[in-house]
């Protein structure tokens, strides 16, 4: 198939008419089942399958439409399927509910309960989307169109007014305009640096250059973190529709989707959506009638994390080692093969058609003085529902965890919430109240970061944290500057020490010296961030790390050096459980009697106190 | 020509110059390890690091790499450049401490101590060689291979390489090849013997005007003097920014 319009008009025309038939559709019966990469981990695409044979059984497979789309954003409860025109919830379907889900809710038009979603704190089953909590205090502009399409369908996303800003642009708006829009709207970049997007368009429209290169960040690596992927996925157009408008503001005719070989469903998606462009003539040259000419072409990165920098990602797409280079010249100046090249992240991308349909003045509306618009937060951890959230800027992180979250699993206390992916800064509870925005999380030492939103319970210990974090990157630090690449070793080295107890007062003194240096001379992003998870734990949990070095405690247990394994008389009922489990041998007694444990065998492998029934197992 | 504001001086600089040039122009000695006039720039070792701009955006660049332009304001050594400095020196010898140039260097800046456990690499991964090979010599024989920890400078694939001619070009121009010499000290430790045999300062001469930063002779001196006061302004002679 190849349309190619002659004009926009034409093309406006046929996306008039899908509209049309597409409000025709919407009362007709479908089954939305959510099936991104979450929702497939969870089995969706078994479900889908069995949905799709019992449909068949009762002769419905041409009456009831299957719609497979991207993520809905509640993982924790995926696989997802919505029983349209009534927008029925049903949450984590098994394959065995398909059956019933046809013969009773599509034949016989009845809810089944048992699939509904039960809010923990009222205890009351709820039917529809919107009525859960974990939407409600949500903004859902990005994400919310996730449920409406299949990402695999073009005209699915020009059912939701897909292409109209494009439509608009063209039509009646200079390049000077659209800059000029998004400018106002005040919208920031949304990889983690904040930079205002509107005035890095400026920057590379009136850089000097016959070729301009447009590129997509999605080389999103931080760990629990997958925002860009989700929308990869559910909702490619929108990513490219961004990039096609910022194509036509900066003056580019070629584009670059830098995305990593991890993702396998984000990749074939954006793939599929390009081919269809094409075949809309939506990419190419003379785009509907005009003389704008752009194409773009998916590059998939190795995974390596610091290729998420702009000037690594730069070096990866001309072929070369992914590291990074010292800034200026800006990649607005000299980019891709020295060319003029602007970067924006996934999300900003899928921001600017919003930002066109909908005006500058309504996104600057929602969000703080500063910050403006939505952000899509991936939150994790020791999280009741744990997911994919987009929140108006200045939403306060006691919403985020509490209400929308739904507060810290088995009445656990929260300890801290780190924002910004493996390079943001744990924050602690009595910051709990401060608002999400790029410049109140960097008070705090902290970043907003491409959204990664890691929450901690009381079973956290701080320095393992920092350690933990502090390991991630010093596997991904490229290992080009002096300061990053020993720095962050040695910060290891000294925490490593403080965790098996033989840490030193002075240390402390030492950390804090280094990651300084660290953090205010490395080269690149990565090096200068990368001291925040620790910094941020020693400013804010020092007496955790006092306890380590000091007592030779580890408050919260996870530190195997520091913590001893005990088996308390009175509870032991003598039933041998944990001696049979003991890979050392050294739980040592006799059956009906209390056992005790060898502390000179123990490897502190910590299996007895998990196979103890009677809690006599301690940690101390 | 752009004007550029160097330790509170204003000064005239070509322009396409870098920062580590016009400080060089100048008189003012910024110390380098990946840096060579004849090779192209690489920022790696973080040994030149400058302070620019002004109060809250100020920040810290490596002078070899960032071009001078109107109205930059730098700072060579600040307070916190020279403790940055020794700080990175000190990770320098703690990965290899065999190197005469960076033991030369620790004498120089007054490091005297490595408070983190010594390695006993032969590479400093400045990266000169790969760029000898490929600017001078043209031969791409050796490169960089892995990332981070793992790091290190080698041939493709581990194996001797078709295109080296053995020129020993990079070993010419290691930092790290030269062996550090047995001072009075065991190997394993800062040797600091130079710190004895630091040139006199030009000062002494009634006529010329000391410019040389760090030559530190005096300044030594005075601190070892004073070392019951407070000794952090020692060696600094642009540190009133």
């Amino acid at each position: 198939m190849n349309m190619r319009f002659p004009g926009i008009c034409e093309f406006e025309s046929l996306c008039g008419k899908i509209r049309e038939s597409k409000k025709d559709e919407s009362s007709e019966l479908c089954l939305i089942v959510s099936s991104g990469t979450c929702g497939q981990a969870k089995g969706s695409l078994a479900v889908i399958d069995a949905l799709e044979k019992s449909l068949k059984k009762h002769n419905l497979d041409k009456k009831v439409d299957i719609r497979i789309t991207g993520c809905h954003g509640f993982c924790q409860v995926e696989p997802i399927v919505i029983v349209n025109p009534k927008n029925i919830f049903y949450q984590s379907v098994k394959p065995e509910d398909a059956k019933e889900i046809v013969s009773e809710t599509i034949i016989n038009k009845k809810v089944i309960d048992r699939l509904l979603y039960v809010d923990p704190k009222t205890g009351k089953k709820i039917k529809h989307e919107k009525d859960i909590p974990f939407y409600q205090k949500q903004v859902r502009a990005l994400l919310a169109n996730n449920v409406l399409i299949d990402p695999t369908k073009i005209e699915d996303y020009i059912g939701i007014k897909g292409y109209a800003a494009l439509c608009e642009v063209l039509k009646t708006m200079k390049a000077e305009e659209v800059i000029y829009e998004v400018k106002k709207s005040g919208l920031r970049g949304r990889g983690g640096a904040g930079f205002p997007t509107g005035l890095k368009w400026e920057f590379c429209r009136k850089a000097k250059g016959d070729v301009k290169y447009i590129v997509c960040n999605a080389d999103e690596g931080d760990p629990g973190a997958y925002m860009n992927r989700s929308l990869l996925e559910g909702n490619p157009h929108s990513v490219l529709e961004g990039m096609l408008i910022g194509a036509y503001a900066i003056g580019s005719s070629e584009g670059f989707i830098y995305v990593r070989h991890e993702y396998p469903l984000a990749v074939k998606n954006v793939k599929i959506a390009i081919t269809q462009m094409e075949e809309y003539g939506l990419l190419g040259k003379g785009i509907l009638g005009t003389d704008f000419n752009f194409d773009i072409e998916v590059i998939t990165g190795a995974g390596a994390f610091v290729c998420g920098e702009e000037t690594a990602l730069i070096a990866s797409i001309e072929g070369k080692k992914g590291e990074p280079r010292q800034r200026p010249p800006f990649p607005a100046q000299k980019g891709i093969w020295r060319k003029p090249t602007n970067i924006n992240n996934v999300e900003t991308w899928a921001n600017i058609p919003l930002i066109i349909n909908k005006g500058a003045e309504w996104f600057s509306e929602i969000g703080t003085a500063k910050s403006k618009g939505t952000k899509i937060f991936s939150l994790v951890g020791k999280i009741n529902n744990t997911g994919l959230v987009e929140v108006p800027m200045g939403i306060t992180l006691r919403e985020m965890v509490y209400d929308i979250g739904g507060g810290i699993p088995n009445d656990k206390k929260f300890k801290a919430v780190q924002t910004g992916g493996p390079s943001g800064g744990c924050i602690p509870e009595e910051f709990l109240d401060t608002t999400v925005d790029y410049e109140s999380l960097e008070a705090l030492g902290s970043i907003m970061g491409s959204g990664g939103m890691v929450v901690m319970d009381e079973d956290t210990c701080m320095v393992d944290t920092a350690k933990y974090f502090l390991e991630f990157l010093q596997e991904e630090s490229c290992g080009k500057c002096l300061t990053c690449r020993e720095g962050i070793e040695r910060l290891l080295e000294i925490l490593n020490r403080i965790t098996e107890g033989t840490g030193k007062e002075q240390d402390i003194e030492l950390l804090k010296e280094l990651g300084e240096l660290v953090k205010d001379t490395s080269m690149c992003g990565l090096g200068q961030t990368a001291p925040n998870p620790l910094l941020s734990t020693i400013k804010y949990f020092k007496d955790e790390y006092m306890a380590h070095i000091r007592d030779k405690k580890c408050t919260a247990g996870i530190c195997r050096a520091l913590v001893e394994y005990f088996i308390i008389a009175d509870k032991c009922t003598g039933c041998g459980a944990c001696m049979k489990v003991c890979p050392e041998e050294a739980i040592l007694g006799e059956k009906k009697k209390s056992y005790i444990i060898d502390q000179s065998k123990c490897i502190k492998c910590g299996i007895c106190f998990e196979t103890c029934k009677f809690d006599a197992v301690v940690k101390r | 020509m752009v004007t550029i504001k160097l330790n509170r001086l204003e000064v005239q600089v070509e322009e396409g110059w870098t920062i580590l040039e016009a400080a060089e122009f100048y008189g003012i000695e910024i110390p380098t390890l990946c840096h060579h006039d004849g090779l192209s720039d690489y920022g790696a070792c973080r040994l030149c690091i400058v302070e620019i701009g002004e109060g809250k955006d100020a920040k810290f660049v490596s002078s070899c790499t960032y071009p001078v332009e109107e109205g930059l304001v730098v700072r060579t050594h600040s307070k916190k450049i020279i403790n940055y400095r020794k700080l990175i020196i000190e990770l320098m010898l703690a990965r290899c401490h065999t190197s005469k140039t960076i033991q030369d260097l620790a004498s120089k800046y007054n490091v005297t101590s490595v408070r983190f456990k010594l390695k006993s690499d032969d590479c400093i991964l400045c990266g000169l060689c790969t760029r000898m090979c490929e600017e001078q010599m043209d031969a791409r024989a050796i490169g960089f291979v892995n990332r981070g920890k793992e790091r290190k400078i080698t041939t493709p694939f581990d194996i001797k390489s078709d295109v080296c001619r053995t020129c020993g070009a990079c070993m010419y121009i290691c930092p790290a090849c030269e062996l550090r010499c047995q001072g009075p000290e065991p190997p394993g430790v800062v040797c600091g013997g130079c710190l004895n045999i630091e040139y006199p300062c030009l000062d002494v001469y009634e006529d010329v005007n000391c410019y040389l930063d760090p030559c530190a002779a005096c300044l030594l001196e005075e601190s070892r003097k004073n070392k019951s006061t407070s000794n952090t302004e020692e060696k600094n002679v642009f540190n009133k920014d």
